[in-house]
C-alpha cells in the first residue's frame, strides 16, 4: 500500500498523541545523559593528555644555597636525558603565588624554606622513562623527590570514567524504557484497531503490511517528539556549556563537546525513531503470529 | 468444471465444547453457484469461516484451489485469502474510510499502484449504484448501501470464489433481489459463489444454483450432490 493509503487505513485523528510527549521527554533526558557522558569522557581524555608524561622534581633542603646548587645540577642532568622533551624550573614568584592560599603574603618571605621545583615533560608515557629520569635525578640529588602528575590525579580520572559509564548506563536504560513504551503503545493500538486489522487480514494483508501501518504511525510520533525533545535538550546543553566555560576551569573546559560528540547527539533522535519503529514492528508481527 | 473446494470429514470444535460442525464432506465446482441454508445456529457461519480461512478445522481435510488448506503455512494464507472475496454478515466496513476507500482496500492490500485504482473502483461504484455516495462514510450509509459497499469490496479484486454470509439479511426484498443479481452477474463471469442464507425465497431466484443444507452442524446430504430444487424430504 502507498503511504497515503496507509495513513488512511488506521484512523489517525489529528492532534498530538501521548506517545509524542513520551518520546520528547525520553529523548530530552537521554540526550542530557549522553551529553554528560560525552563531556566527562572528553574531560577525562583531556586530563590524561595533560598529565601523561609530566613530572615534578622537588628538591627539599633547608639550606637555600645547597638547595639551589642541587637544583642547578638536576636541571643540567635532565637537559641531557633523551627521554626529556622540556624541563623548566618553577621560579620563586610562581611558588609564592601557589602558596598564597595557605600562607598569604608570608609565602614571599625569602627565609621560608620552600623546596625548589622543576617541571619535566617526557617524550613517552611509559614507566621505564619515568624510572630513568628518577635514577638520573637521584644520582645528582639523593634527597630529591620525583612525582608523576598522573598518580595524583588518577582518582579524579577514575571518578570521571565512572560518570561516563553511569551516563552510558542511563542512555541504555532510557532506550530500553522507550522500547517498552513503544511495545505497550503498539499493543494498545492493535487492540484499538482490532476490527480494522481483522478485515485487512481477511482481505489478504500480510503481517508485515499490518505492522507497517503501526510502524509508520510510531515513526511520526517519535519524529515529532524526538525533534521537540532534542531541540530542548540541545538548548539546555548549550546553556550549561556556556556557564561552565565562564568558570575558567581547565578541567571543565576539557569537557567541552567536540564536533564528533555533537554528531553523536544529533544522531540520537534518528536512533530513537529507528528503535521505536523496530519495537513497533516486532510487537505487531509477534502479535499477528498468534492469529491464523 | 474443476473442483475449487473439497471438504472431507471435516469437524470443527470451539475450545472444549461439542462439535459445531461434524463430518462435513462436499465438493464445490469452479464457476458454480451455491446456497448454504439452515436454521440459525446450524453452523453456516462456521462453515463459511472455514471456507475463507478464518478458522482451521479440528479434524478432517480441506482442499482449496487444489491445495491442502489445513496444512497451509501461515505465510501463504494472505495469497489464498486474496483469491476469496468475503461479504460479512455485519459488513465490517472500515468506519473512518469513505465508500471509495473501502472498496479500494483489497486492491491496495494487493499492492496496486494508487494511479491504477481509479478505474476499477469507479466501475465498481457504478456497478453497485453508489457513484454518488463515493465520499460517504459507512455511518452515513443506509443498511442496503453498506451491504452494496461490502459486496463491491468483496468482488473488486475479481476473486475466484465469493463467500457471502446472509448478504440479504439487513435489506428489503427489492434490495435483496438486486444484490442477488449482482452475485449472479459475478458468477456468470466465472466466480464460484457461495451464499449462506436462511431466506428460502432467494433460492428460487437462481435456478442454476445448488443447495447445501446444514442442520445442527451436519450437512443433510453428505454426498454433496444436492441439486436445486431440494428434494421434499430434505426441505427444512
Amino acid at each position: 500500500m502507498s503511504r497515503a493509503s496507509e495513513r488512511r487505513v488506521l484512523d489517525e485523528a489529528g492532534g498530538v498523541r501521548a506517545m509524542t510527549w513520551v518520546m520528547a521527554i525520553m529523548l530530552f533526558l537521554t540526550m542530557l545523559a549522553a551529553a554528560l557522558g560525552l563531556g566527562t569522557a572528553g574531560a577525562a581524555r583531556a586530563l590524561d593528555r595533560q598529565l601523561a608524561g609530566r613530572l615534578t622534581v622537588q628538591i627539599i633542603d633547608g639550606d637555600p644555597v645547597r638547595r639551589d646548587a642541587s637544583a642547578a645540577r638536576v636541571l643540567a642532568t635532565l637537559r641531557t636525558l633523551p627521554e626529556v622533551t622540556r624541563v623548566a624550573a618553577v621560579d620563586r614568584a610562581e611558588l609564592t603565588r601557589l602558596l598564597r592560599p595557605w600562607l598569604g603574603s608570608d609565602g614571599a618571605d625569602p627565609g621560608l624554606p620552600v623546596p625548589a621545583m622543576i617541571d619535566v615533560d617526557l617524550g613517552g608515557q611509559d614507566d621505564a622513562a619515568v624510572a630513568a629520569v628518577a635514577r638520573a635525578v637521584r644520582g645528582v640529588a639523593p634527597t630529591a623527590r620525583v612525582d608523576r602528575h598522573e598518580t595524583w590525579m588518577s582518582p579524579v580520572s577514575g571518578v570521571m570514567r565512572s560518570l561516563t559509564l553511569l551516563a552510558l548506563g542511563i542512555v541504555l536504560l532510557m532506550a530500553g524504557a522507550t522500547a517498552a513504551v513503544v511495545v505497550l503503545a503498539a499493543r494498545a493500538g492493535l487492540e484499538t484497531h482490532r476490527a480494522t486489522i481483522e478485515v485487512m487480514h481477511m482481505l489478504g494483508s500480510t503481517d508485515l503490511q499490518v505492522a507497517r501501518l503501526f510502524q509508520r504511525r510510531v515513526a511520526i510520533d517519535a519524529a515529532i517528539g524526538g525533534v521537540a525533545g532534542a531541540g530542548v535538550a540541545i538548548a539546555v546543553i548549550l546553556l550549561i556549556m556556556t556557564r561552565l566555560q565562564g568558570l575558567g576551569s581547565e578541567l571543565l573546559d576539557g569537557g567541552r563537546l567536540s564536533s564528533t560528540d555533537w554528531a553523536t547527539l544529533g544522531a540520537m533522535p534518528i536512533g530513537f525513531i529507528v528503535l521505536a519503529m523496530v519495537a513497533a514492528r516486532a510487537t505487531i508481527v509477534r502479535a499477528m503470529r498468534t492469529t491464523l | 468444471m474443476a473442483n475449487i473446494v473439497q471438504f472431507e470429514n471435516v469437524g470443527l470444535r470451539y475450545d472444549t465444547g461439542a462439535e459445531t460442525l461434524s463430518d462435513i464432506s462436499f465438493t464445490l465446482r469452479s464457476g458454480a453457484f451455491y446456497f448454504l441454508t439452515g436454521a440459525s445456529g446450524a453452523g453456516k457461519t462456521s462453515l463459511l469461516r472455514l471456507l475463507y480461512l478464518a478458522q482451521r478445522p479440528s479434524r478432517g481435510v480441506i482442499r482449496l484451489f487444489g491445495e491442502d488448506a489445513v496444512l497451509l503455512p501461515r505465510d501463504r494464507m494472505p495469497g489464498f485469502r486474496r483469491r476469496i472475496g468475503v461479504v460479512f454478515q455485519d459488513f465490517r466496513l472500515v468506519p473512518h474510510l469513505s465508500t471509495w476507500d473501502n472498496i479500494a482496500l483489497p486492491l491496495r492490500v494487493a499492492g496496486m499502484p494508487e494511479a491504477d485504482l481509479r478505474q476499477p473502483v469507479e466501475e465498481m461504484l457504478a456497478w453497485v449504484g453508489l457513484t454518488e455516495r463515493a465520499e460517504a462514510r459507512p455511518a452515513t450509509l443506509s443498511g442496503g448501501e453498506q451491504q452494496r459497499v461490502a459486496i463491491a469490496r468483496a468482488v473488486i479484486a475479481r476473486p475466484e470464489m465469493l463467500v457471502a454470509d446472509e448478504p440479504t439479511g439487513n435489506v428489503d426484498p427489492d434490495m435483496a433481489e438486486r444484490l442477488l443479481h449482482l452475485f449472479e452477474s459475478l458468477n456468470k463471469l466465472g466466480t464460484t459463489v457461495v451464499v449462506a442464507t436462511h431466506d428460502l425465497h432467494l433460492l428460487n431466484r437462481i435456478p442454476t444454483a445448488q443447495m447445501m443444507r446444514l442442520d445442527h452442524g451436519r450437512l443433510l446430504d453428505p454426498t454433496g450432490s444436492l441439486q436445486y430444487p431440494p428434494s421434499p424430504r430434505a426441505e427444512p
